[in-house]
């Protein structure tokens, strides 16, 4: 008997990889356990082990190999003492077929397509190349701690390990442990030794693995950071960066998925930055780190891999408090942050094509808030649905409706709605999560649904 | 690797070794299954598996009786194996399907049995600490003579939630045993670059709470340190806290880069302190059991761990309805 070794799946959120090396050669005997090759994720380089014992009898995909899809055949295993010449033609995939398959499927990078308005340094000149989320929050850490010696990075699996999600990847190289800091798993002991070192001059990042795991932690970024400068009448406060990743990962189930932005946006005393596009991770982190304030710095796992044009502008620098306008349009206005942006943007499109014209505005920071784009927009269009991906239940989108109404309301044609995420914990099955999640169908329908159409 | 003190003197008969033989082995069996299945993207999100640390929780649980209560991390497929949960309900768990011991909405890191006194599956590092002690203190309080085994990881003993409970336990003499899965890395983080005192078990000395380092790669060194701690809590002496010393062979989770260690490092613990290979000589070398007995268990295991993938797929997804059930009582 044969069996084929599929290309497998080596994280959450993995499609297709890279073959970057094989451990083992045709006619190799393996047993389960065994290292066969090195699979390459935009996260990571991991070893593939072996399942089952056998003799390797073919190998399908060589090494270098790149876009191989999960799930399609890499090599054949048979059973201990059968041979090659043995196995049926039709166990073998046919050799030539399936490199040519991984050759068009080339690792897609997804680019966000829509230009940028209103980004006043930027103009038609200055010169754009494509960044991932992760490599702009990596280069705005680096450039910071060259900027400044007082800005150090710390927490878990964030030096030699080079980040769980590899976002602070050569950091430690370039600036050593002294700088660079692996932390014991002690969220609240090490976000209270953070803020204690702010309180003394220093500049932490606090990296957090997850958000899930600040809830840890949460006592000190609350009571401590954020409330010092007030407490001691302005003579110290804690010039620092909590960040991390935050939200729904995929298929990670309730303590691994919940959305904090509002948690966080409810303290006086923080500020809160929630990113999407990689110029506003890097421009915003950069900014964050000089803030003389504590920030959350809230990142999303699922958009770490993606590219979106960066300027080639030196030290890009993104100010707290202003909103980006990423659409211009007339009939609604859609406002969204972080993760959200991605339905925001989705369903502005498909509007659209339906002949409704909505205005996409990236708050970009939650504290503080530019409420005077917000006025400016929804007094034009009238209209306004806000998305994001976090519980329904005192969400960011409350906030903005009761803003709104209060300031605006002599401008609104429809009750605002509020698209986000099910007053439910996170479910683990496929078809339950999705449900789970805000989607571009909702949000597209709650935009029909404020113009009445 | 921790003391062998007791492995001689345990008094286990060819019966006994057999079945911890048979238990590990599916162990083992099922999280090689469970691998096979996420590879082929059945299984999504985190999957820990428990390869190479099957003797510890197989020892403990023979050192259990009926009503004990165990709790312990994420890695806990062989937990809920062990304590004689339907491979079935937990494969369709990791599925995410209405078979699954969660109707397919904890997953891999959340599964629960109320009948087998499983009280978890918990994804966040250390939490499962004070929640152990609290089963611990309803069994003394409702005066039942039970003891419950709180297990954690090298990484999750410097949460300070740890240490408050530490205290506490031994304050109220809850029949609480810590066990703490040494197996030396936290992610990818060796014990030594995270602990400022290797050895964990000493830490109970601060709280007066004995403890001691067991060899995890010995199924009856476990055993008999496990008999041990049960008597000092079923005695009402308080907490017990066991160190135990393993290994994980396979990534922390799915997605590991497995560069914080040396693959010679794993290969050398298979091959030479496996304990499942130990048993398996054990019961060769004694003539307790032929290679015939021993290919008709390996034989017997597959089939059910095959079965329990047939029941995983078969399984079908919740129905759509359930996203807003069980959020209130
Ligand atoms: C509070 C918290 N912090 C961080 C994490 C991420 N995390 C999951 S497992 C793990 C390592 C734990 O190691 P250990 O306690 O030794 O257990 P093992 O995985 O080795 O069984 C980390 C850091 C988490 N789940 N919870
Ligand atoms: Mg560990």
């Amino acid at each position: 008997m044969t069996t084929e070794i599929l290309m497998p799946a080596l994280s959450p959120t993995m499609e297709e990889g890279t073959l970057a090396k094989w451990l083992v050669k045709e006619g190799d005997t393996v047993s389960a356990g065994d290292i066969l090759a090195e699979i390459e994720t935009d996260k990571a380089t991991m070893e593939f082990e072996a399942v089952d014992e056998g003799t390797i009898s073919r190998i399908l995909v060589s090494e270098g190999s790149e876009g191989i899809k999960v799930n399609s055949p890499i090599a054949i295993l048979a059973d201990d003492g059968e041979n090659i010449s043995d196995l049926e033609v039709s166990d073998i995939p046919n050799e030539k077929q399936t490199l040519a398959d991984t050759k068009n499927s080339k690792p897609k990078v997804e680019t966000s397509t829509i230009e940028s308005i209103s980004e006043p340094e930027w103009t038609d000149a200055t010169k754009v190349s494509q960044k991932t989320v992760r490599e702009a929050l990596r280069d705005a850490m680096a450039e910071e701690m060259r900027r400044d010696e007082k800005v150090f990075l710390m927490g878990e699996e964030v030096a030699e390990y080079q980040g769980a999600y590899k976002v602070s990847q050569g950091l430690l190289e370039e600036f050593g442990s002294k700088r660079v800091i692996d932390t014991p798993i002690t969220e609240h002991g090490f976000a209270g030794i953070a803020t204690g070192a702010s309180f003394a001059g220093l500049r932490p990042i606090v990296e957090f693995m997850t958000f899930n795991f600040a809830m840890q932690a949460i006592d000190q970024i609350v009571n401590s950071a954020a409330k010092t400068l007030y407490m001691s009448g302005g003579q110290m406060g804690a010039p620092m960066v909590f960040r991390g990743p935050n939200g729904a990962a995929a298929r990670v189930g309730a303590q691994h998925s919940q959305d904090y932005t509002s948690w966080y946006a409810h303290i006086p005393g923080l500020k809160v930055a929630v990113p999407y596009s990689a110029s506003d991770a890097k421009g915003l982190l950069k900014s964050a780190i000089r803030d003389d304030n504590p920030v959350i710095f809230l990142e999303n796992e699922i958009l770490y891999g993606r590219s979106f044009d960066m300027p080639d502008i030196e030290d890009y620098i993104v100010p707290f408090g202003k909103a980006r306008i990423w659409r211009i349009g007339t009939d609604v206005t859609i406002i969204s942050f972080g993760i959200g942006m991605q339905y925001a943007l989705k369903a502005a499109e498909e509007l659209a094509a339906q002949g409704i014209e909505a205005e996409v505005l990236d708050l970009r920071t939650i504290r503080p808030i530019d409420y005077e784009k917000i006025i400016q927009s929804v007094s034009k269009t009238n209209r306004c649905i806000t998305v994001e991906e976090g519980f329904p239940v005192a969400s960011i989108g409350n906030h903005l409706s009761a803003y709104i109404m209060e300031h605006a309301f002599d401008y609104l044609d429809a009750p605002i709605i509020n698209c986000t995420g099910k007053d439910v914990p996170m479910p683990y099955a496929a078809n339950l999560e999705k449900l789970a999640l805000v989607t571009t169908e909702e949000v597209v329908s709650a935009a029909k649904k404020v113009c009445y159409r | 690797m921790g003391s062998r003190k007791g492995s001689k003197k345990t008094n286990v008969n060819a019966q006994e070794l057999l079945s911890f033989y048979k238990d590990m082995l599916l162990i083992r069996r099922f999280e090689e299954k469970a691998g096979q299945l996420y590879g082929m993207g059945l299984i999504g999100g985190f999957c820990h598996l428990y390869i190479g640390q099957e003797a510890v929780v197989v020892g403990l649980e023979a050192s259990a009786e009926d009503g004990d209560k165990r709790i312990t991390s994420y890695r806990d497929h062989g937990h809920m194996l062990a304590c004689g949960m339907d491979p079935n309900g937990v494969m369709a768990e990791l599925t995410g399907r209405a078979g699954g011991y969660s109707k397919g909405k904890g997953g891999s890191m959340h599964m629960f049995s109320k009948e087998k006194n499983f009280f978890g599956g918990h994804g966040i590092v250390g939490a499962q600490v004070p929640l152990g002690a609290g089963l611990a203190f309803a069994d003394k309080y409702l005066e039942n003579n039970r003891v419950t085994f709180t297990y954690f990881g090298d990484g999750a003993a410097n949460q300070g939630q740890v240490y408050e409970t530490f205290n506490m336990a031994s304050l109220w003499k809850l029949p609480v045993i810590f066990v703490i899965e040494n197996n030396q890395y936290a992610m990818g983080t060796s014990q030594l670059r995270s602990t400022s005192t290797p050895d964990i078990y000493t830490r109970g000395a601060g709280f007066d709470i004995p403890g001691e380092a067991v060899d995890g790669m010995d199924v009856l060194s476990v055993k008999s340190a496990g008999d041990k701690a049960v008597k000092h809590c079923r005695d009402g002496k308080g907490p017990y806290i066991l160190e135990i010393k393993t290994y994980r062979y396979r990534g922390h989770s799915m997605s590991d880069p497995a560069k914080y260690r040396t693959r010679e490092e794993v290969q050398k613990m298979r091959e030479e302190r496996d304990a499942i290979e130990n048993i398996r000589s054990i019961l060769l070398t004694g003539k307790h059991a032929s290679e015939e007995d021993l290919k008709s268990i390996d034989k017997e295991i597959k089939k059910i761990v095959n079965e329990s993938a047939e029941f995983a797929k078969a399984s079908p997804e919740p129905k759509l309805d359930e996203l807003y059930t069980d959020i209130y009582a």
